[in-house]
């Protein structure tokens, strides 16, 4: 089905929120880049021209869902609704973070909006996410839990283990591959056996799609389905989102060093933000003036959420032991 | 009426299975996840062929079924790591690592997401999650499947640790353990599961021994010797050793390793004025090495003698006999190391 048909059948507000969930994603790193480069931040994972992939997934969750991340995860958590206030005060180590400053970029979480952590080991959430999906099944709710990890973590044992376990015990789990070509510098190709991700889910009898993951619509389309799926009882589905790192692993990493000019050209011409704008003033959903607009309020959105984080307090140096447990003695 | 009360004696294995069905039976958010805790699962006519690799979910299967009493496959990563993320939202699972050996291969979910969930995320995320796992030597099972490991767990912040002794205390350990709002790690010795120190009197009613708390398993006035799991049994015979050569040995059953109950340990040494510990974990970097440290910081002044560890050599657990009853402390290397800081 062609993109514009499907994109028909959704609403207006549905897709202005698409567009708006990815422009705000995009300014929070822009900014995030500009405070690592200011210093005050000391480095992060850029999400950059992988928007659309949690963005067309988190479109059907609900705040009772859950969704567990890794390093690079800034824009699952704002996909998922988490306060950009929040969040930049915890990438400066404030205590009034998501986190009370004690997590930083890798770590961001809100359990009262059902981001249960980005995580910094490759993989590692992957059966945790599992574990929620089996908590819902146990507690009999109609719970989602969805994993987004990167084409890294697909060479980790933990995918199979926990593909293995939700398919064995058909939990509501979405397999979230964000396919960004590249494992810090390590390339797809060189590292990825029989050249797929979404493959692999056939070995385990579990649907695998591959997906366009610069397209939000087709995110959204094949989100939905697997949404569906989860909810309905009918088990795990593993999505191949294909898409682009723009900038390099982590802080000042020049990808130049190991992927050319030309290659990147390919893929920032696609890049999921663009196409959106394309697509909703071709279809007249939105104008540019309107788009604009949009724009603006998410800069607006970002430069409040940057002064809410300069201004606020680091944490009480108490904070250093505390929370290591509810209660040691 | 109390004196009349009847002896119920209970082994170790039994208690422990009785505190699980307690748990599961006052909380439906406990369930209970690993390989073969059921055993069969999935066919019809074996249904519950294993009860647990120790017997310790015997019964569970028939009582609480599929949906609670969860048989794995063999992936410790992932069923740890799944365990991990149903703690977080709003289970209450006790998983069997079924030896603590086995921690090096789901290391990443204990120790990078278990233990430190609740700090990185700024206290917002509870973790009440139960790790069960069998240690020990002294059954023939080599390098992989006889380790204590303490240590490894202890070290880690975010974690609570505790080694039962005997039925009584597992019973009370154990619903301690899954009550507990924090991650804790139940360390269940091969040789007490397996009947060593016989069965105790064990209340049917269910109760809590307290997590962070020591106890005074004999008092004396010479020599604090201090036990953990097994060697606590261990200590108690040496101490009865010592007792026919005149000496007054008293024993302190750890029971907590993280948190430890300092204080116990101290206000004996302060009595005794000499300490030995004795620990079946490798040396370097021990439960044993930390309270000798506490010891010699905190109590410096009144010993008679410098700390005195009893413990498993920098080695792994060998499996000929001759080796491996070499390995273990024994009673003999306790009473002979309490003799001399005594004399």
């Amino acid at each position: 089905m062609a993109t514009a048909t499907r994109a028909s059948a959704i609403s207006k507000e549905k897709l202005i929120w698409l567009y708006e969930t990815m422009v705000l994603i995009r300014k929070f790193e822009e900014q995030a880049r500009r405070e690592q480069d200011s210093g005050r931040l000391r480095g992060t994972h850029s999400a950059i021209g992988q928007e659309a992939v949690p963005t067309g997934i988190c479109a059907h969750l609900k705040d009772t869902d859950f969704v567990l991340g890794n390093h690079r995860s800034h824009h699952h958590c704002i996909a998922k609704g988490v306060d950009v206030n929040e969040m930049m005060a915890e990438l400066l180590g404030k205590v009034t973070g998501t986190n009370r400053g004690k997590g930083g970029t890798m770590h961001i979480a809100d359990i009262t909006k059902g981001m249960l952590g980005a995580n910094g080991v490759v993989g590692s959430n992957i059966p945790v996410a599992t574990g929620v999906g089996l908590s819902a099944k146990v507690r009999k709710t109609d719970q989602v839990s969805v994993v987004f990890f990167g084409d890294g973590a697909a060479q980790q044992g933990s995918l199979h283990e926990s593909l293995n376990l939700a398919a064995i015990w058909k939990l509501p789990v979405l397999f979230v591959c964000e396919n960004n070509r590249y494992a810090e510098s390590t390339p797809f190709e060189y590292s990825v056996a029989g050249g797929s991700v979404a493959n692999r889910a056939a070995g385990y009898g579990v649907p695998g799609v591959t997906v366009d993951g610069q397209n939000v619509l087709d995110m959204y389309e094949v989100g939905g389905e697997a949404v569906r799926r989860a909810r309905a009882g009918e088990g795990p589905t593993l999505i191949e989102a294909q898409t682009y790192r723009y900038f390099g692993h982590y802080g000042a990493d020049n990808p130049l060093g190991y992927r050319t000019k030309e290659e990147q050209d390919h893929y920032m011409a696609k890049d999921c933000i663009k196409q959106m704008r394309k697509h909703l003033t071709e279809h007249k959903v939105a104008t540019v003036a309107d788009l604009d607009a949009i724009d603006k309020k998410c800069h607006d959105r970002i430069d409040a959420a940057t002064k809410f984080a300069v201004d606020s307090p680091f944490p009480d140096l108490d904070e250093l032991t505390t929370d290591v447990y509810i209660k040691y003695d | 009426m109390a004196t009349q009360q009847a002896v119920r004696k209970l082994t170790y294995v039994q208690a422990f299975n009785e505190v699980l069905a307690q748990e599961m039976e006052r909380d439906p958010n406990v369930v209970v996840l690993g390989e073969d805790v059921a055993g069969g699962a999935g066919r019809e006519e074996f249904k519950e062929a294993w009860g647990g690799p120790f017997k310790l979910t015997q019964g569970l299967y028939k009582k609480f079924g599929p949906g609670r009493i969860l048989d794995t496959p063999i992936a410790e990563n992932g069923f740890i790591g799944a365990a991990v993320g149903a703690a977080a939202t709003g289970l209450r699972p006790v998983a069997d690592l079924m030896f603590v050996g086995f921690v090096g291969v789901c290391g990443d979910q204990i120790f990078n997401n278990a233990a430190k969930m609740h700090y990185m995320f700024g206290g917002k995320v509870k973790l009440p999650l139960t790790i069960i796992t069998a240690t020990g030597a002294g059954v023939g099972s080599a390098a992989q499947h006889s380790e204590s490991l303490y240590a490894l767990f202890a070290h880690m912040p975010g974690l609570k640790c505790v080694a039962p002794s005997n039925p009584y205390n597992a019973k009370g350990l154990m619903a301690a353990a899954i009550r507990d709002d924090d991650p804790v790690i139940v360390f269940n010795h091969k040789l007490l599961m397996g009947g060593i120190g016989g069965g105790q009197h064990v209340p049917k009613e269910s109760y809590i021994t307290p997590i962070g708390k020591a106890n005074i398993a004999r008092e004396g006035t010479d020599v604090t010797l201090v036990g953990i799991s097994y060697t606590t049994y261990q200590c108690l015979q040496a101490a009865q050793e010592l007792e026919q050569q005149g000496y007054s040995a008293e024993v302190i059953d750890l029971l907590s390793i993280s948190p430890m109950d300092d204080e116990a340990i101290l206000n004996s040494v302060k009595k005794t004025r000499k300490i030995v510990i004795v620990d079946e974990d490798y040396p370097r970097c021990s439960v044993a090495s930390d309270i000798s440290a506490l010891v010699a910081e905190q109590a410096f002044d009144v010993l008679d003698a410098p700390p005195r560890r009893v413990m498993a050599p920098h080695a792994s657990v060998p499996y000929s006999p001759v080796l491996e009853d070499l390995f273990i402390p024994s009673k003999e290397r306790i009473v002979e190391a309490a003799l001399d800081v005594l004399q």
